[in-house]
């Protein structure tokens, strides 16, 4: 297999500009002879099924929520980056590029980087037309902030809930869609498998979560945009039905995953605390804007916050980076704040927090312009805490956030089953080895809004695709596996709950394949992962039947799918032998204790190839050359 | 802690249903319900019975999804926070607290504490957004929005969507939430020129799914997790009374 940039030759600049000539057209009226499914309706799936309908072909939008405003982008909160230049502090195209793919570490591609830049500043075009009500200044215009990684002000957002606002106005595109008749939404479905015809993706099953029904669909292509897997570590930032199934499923069925290990840890989550607890929870990254994180400089300093004097607290951002200070990339931010926590500088229980403090800013601002920024977030954090953020420093920690590995695609988003395409956080395009703040929104509406629909167009036209019926033999098979598999589940009779299993899944692949990994764990994990597989299949009860609604036989056919997606993030890790942005393998590092990249022998995408039953997966690579960028190692000192 | 759990059952839509009560203990008071819940339902799974369904996912009050009546209150007697978000030192220790689902005339039961609200997003449907096309949006830098319209759409359109207002209004009624949407694009300029057709057709459409009319009773806003007020229903009588009137005067 051939894997390879599908971009075009020639300068960056307007590498997309000549695909989009390049790429051949459906006729309008050609368009409403196909079908096609969008599986997931977050930030992603909603634009790429909307911008779809309105192009006039007929689009069915699956989602496991009981509506798509639900999908979990609805919790980004920060902002959504755009090189727009609002702030004259020498932002551009070229700059958001560069700032992109060094903040990946350099384990990106170049012509998607910039694509992405490109397109950014349109995004916010199309969703101030939609009505998304972004923070303005007094004078009318756009207001930005800063986020991790950028020396400029070119974040977007508004409030603490830029994720909801930009959700909602993909929404009511969809909407507007739904009402002219080119798009159903079927909610509660959830995409069990993926419907290959002669090599093509040509539909799904999905069960009717309500009625247990199990439904074939079928169409001239597929869409994932089923978003990340953070959830594998049972306690992320996720929400609690964020799943791989979708993609693990794709992936079995021969559409190759890449860089599986590639994990982001933010580093401002409200720290964990007790057994029962379902999921942690996030403090936007756009607090670092005004917020300085710090630990006692003594260890094991159990003062309150307040009683620490200003001598005896130490900076350990602004130390370590003064360039950047508090608003180094999340991948730094998380392994600085591990390095303090386990010199005995953590504070609170367990001593795994550092503080997140606004006392210099609400001097310097007052508290009413902090309220106005992040006013929803003090809100959350006062629920969950019981603490005003403005007179008590908050505690924050590390957490499981965010996965830029997800199904390999190409230049057009494709993966390596044709007519099967991959958006947004499911696929692994943009982000390389770490992503920055806020470019999560952008790449997601990149691809739904103004990229998908111009290469599925393309693929479409230049594809002779001979009808598929839904009781065609592929589609019964594949159907009768999920079938199998429920029933599987079902009649286990075991002692031990879905939970129970995804918890110690969690605790492996948190001590093994986290912040810091080495050889020696990563190889023992791969190990335990696999006998708590077999521990599953043998011990996990399933009550109820298949033809209800039945929450416990999703989650655990979630959990089983996290049971196999496991072993391959730790295979992933354990055969990257370098260190890049998230991957810390601690064999390599510089003397400072920075990640020590190895350009001559991992400058590539590691790509893995599902393998037979009992086989070990393949791993391929697709080199990435650097044309525009040197290679160098990243320095936020 | 130790509570009392009174919880709704019902298997599906057609099921009469009924009140079962389950023990909880050994929970600490910064523990959630949803959390209390999920522990109770580990415990029920691991006797192979089934566990009491409902519905959540962020569990950071921004999605939506969840939305129970605890003692006979939508998302319970903590104001403004969602059910998720709601923990359990709001209540006695050694409290029976009862659990029932969003039921409304309009919100059918699917099972035990999860409802259909599908409804919600047919009325967004019929007219809830500005009709632009991907692509066609002019350069966002020449539209300027004042400061302070831009806060006050985002204070309605803050709107998560969880139907509690419907579950808590005596009528039945979602003229908060329809409210919440049309104050949203009609304080922006890019809402302006689909204003009167819009607040008809959402008015229009919340009638057709059977949502009750608003009689000012305010429980509504008693109840948003987002704290969305009255003024949002004002908004929505002034403009559909300015479209009735601008319909009758044949402009």
């Amino acid at each position: 297999m051939r894997l390879r940039d599908t971009a075009p030759a020639g300068p960056l600049a307007g590498r997309w500009q000549r695909r989009r000539d390049e790429l051949e057209l459906v006729g309008p009226t050609q368009r409403r002879q196909h079908q096609l499914i969008v599986v997931g309706a977050g930030l992603a799936g909603a634009s790429a099924a909307a911008s779809l309908g309105e192009l006039g072909y007929q689009v069915r939008c699956l989602t496991f929520h009981d509506s798509p405003r639900r999908a979990h982008s609805v919790a980004a909160q920060g902002g959504v980056n755009a090189a727009r230049d609002a702030a004259n502090d020498g932002d551009s195209v070229e700059r958001l590029f560069h700032d992109t793919l060094e903040g990946g570490d350099f384990r990106s591609r170049e012509s998607n980087v910039y694509r992405l830049a490109e397109l950014s500043a349109r995004i916010i075009d199309q969703a101030v037309a939609q009505g998304v009500p972004f923070a303005r200044e007094y004078g009318g215009l756009l207001a930005t902030r800063s986020f991790g990684g950028a020396l400029v002000s070119r974040t977007f957002y508004a409030r603490g809930q830029t994720g909801q606002q930009l959700l909602l106005g993909a929404y009511q595109a969809l909407a507007k869609e739904v009402a002219g008749g080119s798009v159903t939404v079927l909610p509660r479905r959830e995409m069990l498998d993926l419907i290959v015809v002669d090599g093509r993706a040509r539909g799904v099953v999905a069960r009717d979560l309500v009625s247990g029904a199990l439904e074939t669909h079928v169409g001239d292509a597929v869409v994932l945009a089923t978003g990340g897997y953070a959830n594998a570590y049972f306690l992320s930032t996720n929400a609690k039905a964020s799943n791989a199934t979708a993609i693990w499923r794709a992936y079995r069925r021969g559409a190759a995953f890449a860089n599986p290990g590639f994990v982001q840890f933010h580093p401002t989550c409200l720290p964990a605390a007790g057994e029962h607890q379902a999921k942690l929870t996030l403090m936007s990254e756009s607090l670092r804007n005004d917020a300085r994180l710090w630990v006692p400089s003594r260890r094991g300093d159990d003062r309150r916050p307040d009683a620490i004097p200003e001598a005896e607290r130490d900076y350990f951002l602004e130390r370590r980076y003064p360039r950047y200070g508090n608003l180094v990339p999340r991948d730094l931010g998380s392994r600085a704040a591990k390095t303090v926590c386990d010199e005995g500088h953590g504070v609170g229980p367990g001593g795994r927090a550092v503080y997140l403090d606004l006392r210099d800013a609400a001097a310097r601002v007052g508290a009413g312009v902090l309220r106005e920024r992040y006013g929803n977030l003090f809100e959350l954090y006062h629920h969950v805490i019981g603490d005003d953020p403005l007179e008590v420093p908050m505690r924050v920690a590390p957490a499981a956030h965010y996965t830029m590995g997800g199904l390999w695609v190409d230049y057009d988003l494709m993966s390596t089953i044709p007519g099967l395409f991959v958006i947004g956080e499911a696929n692994f395009s943009d982000q390389g080895a770490n992503r920055l703040g806020a470019s999560a929104l952008m790449q997601g509406l990149a691809d739904g809004y103004f990229i998908l629909p111009g290469t599925l167009t393309g693929y479409l036209a230049g594809t002779q695709l001979a009808p598929v019926a839904p009781d065609s033999a592929e589609a019964k098979a594949a159907q009768a596996d999920v079938r199998a598999r429920l029933e599987k589940l079902l009649t286990r009779s075991g002692r031990r709950t879905a939970s129970d299993f995804h918890r110690a899944l969690g605790r492996v692949l948190w001590e093994a394949c986290g912040l810091e990994r080495n050889r020696g764990g990563l190889a023992k994990a791969i190990d335990e992962v696999a006998a708590l597989r077999e521990a599953f299949w043998d011990d996990v009860t399933v009550p109820g039947g298949p033809g209800e609604l039945n929450q416990e036989l999703e989650r655990a056919g979630r959990v089983a799918d996290f049971l196999e997606l496991g072993e391959l993030m730790c295979r992933d890790a354990l055969a990257r032998e370098e260190s890049c942005g998230c991957h810390f393998r601690v064999e390599h590092q510089t003397a400072e204790g920075e990640a020590r990249r190895d350009d001559d022998g991992f400058a590539h995408v590691a790509v893995w190839m599902p393998a037979a039953p009992g086989r070990r997966p393949q791993r391929l690579v697709e080199p990435l050359t650097f044309e525009t960028l040197a290679l160098r190692e990243r320095s936020y000192r | 802690m130790k509570l009392t759990l009174r919880i709704w059952r019902q298997r599906d839509a057609h099921d009469r249903g009924g009140f079962v009560r389950y023990e909880v203990s050994d929970l600490s008071p910064d523990t959630t319900l949803l959390e209390a819940l999920d522990d109770l339902n580990e415990k029920l799974v691991g006797g192979g019975e089934p566990p009491v369904a409902f519905d959540s996912d962020c569990r950071e009050g921004i999605c939506g999804a969840c939305g129970i009546v605890v003692d006979g209150c939508p998302h319970g007697p903590v104001p403004g926070t969602t059910t998720c978000l709601l923990p359990l030192r709001a209540f006695r220790d050694g409290a029976t607290v009862t659990l029932e689902p969003f039921r409304t005339g309009v919100f059918r039961v699917v099972r035990d504490l999860v409802v259909d609200r599908a409804a919600l997003d047919r009325v967004v449907q019929a007219g809830g957004y500005v009709s632009v096309r991907t692509g066609s949006a002019p350069d966002a830098s020449v539209l300027l929005v004042a400061h302070d319209d831009a806060e006050r759409a985002l204070d309605a359109a803050v709107c998560i969507g969880c139907g509690a207002c419907v579950a808590a209004c005596p009528n039945g009624a979602a003229s908060l939430f329809v409210g919440a949407k049309l104050t949203h694009l009609a304080a922006l300029p890019q809402g302006q020129p689909e204003r009167a057709r819009r607040t008809q057709a959402l008015v229009a459409a919340a009638d057709r799914e059977g949502f009750g009319g608003c009689t000012l009773h305010g429980e509504c806003q008693a109840v948003c997790p987002k704290h969305i007020d009255l003024g949002v229903v004002a908004r929505l009588n002034h403009d559909y009374l300015t479209a009735a009137l601008a319909r009758w005067w044949g402009r």
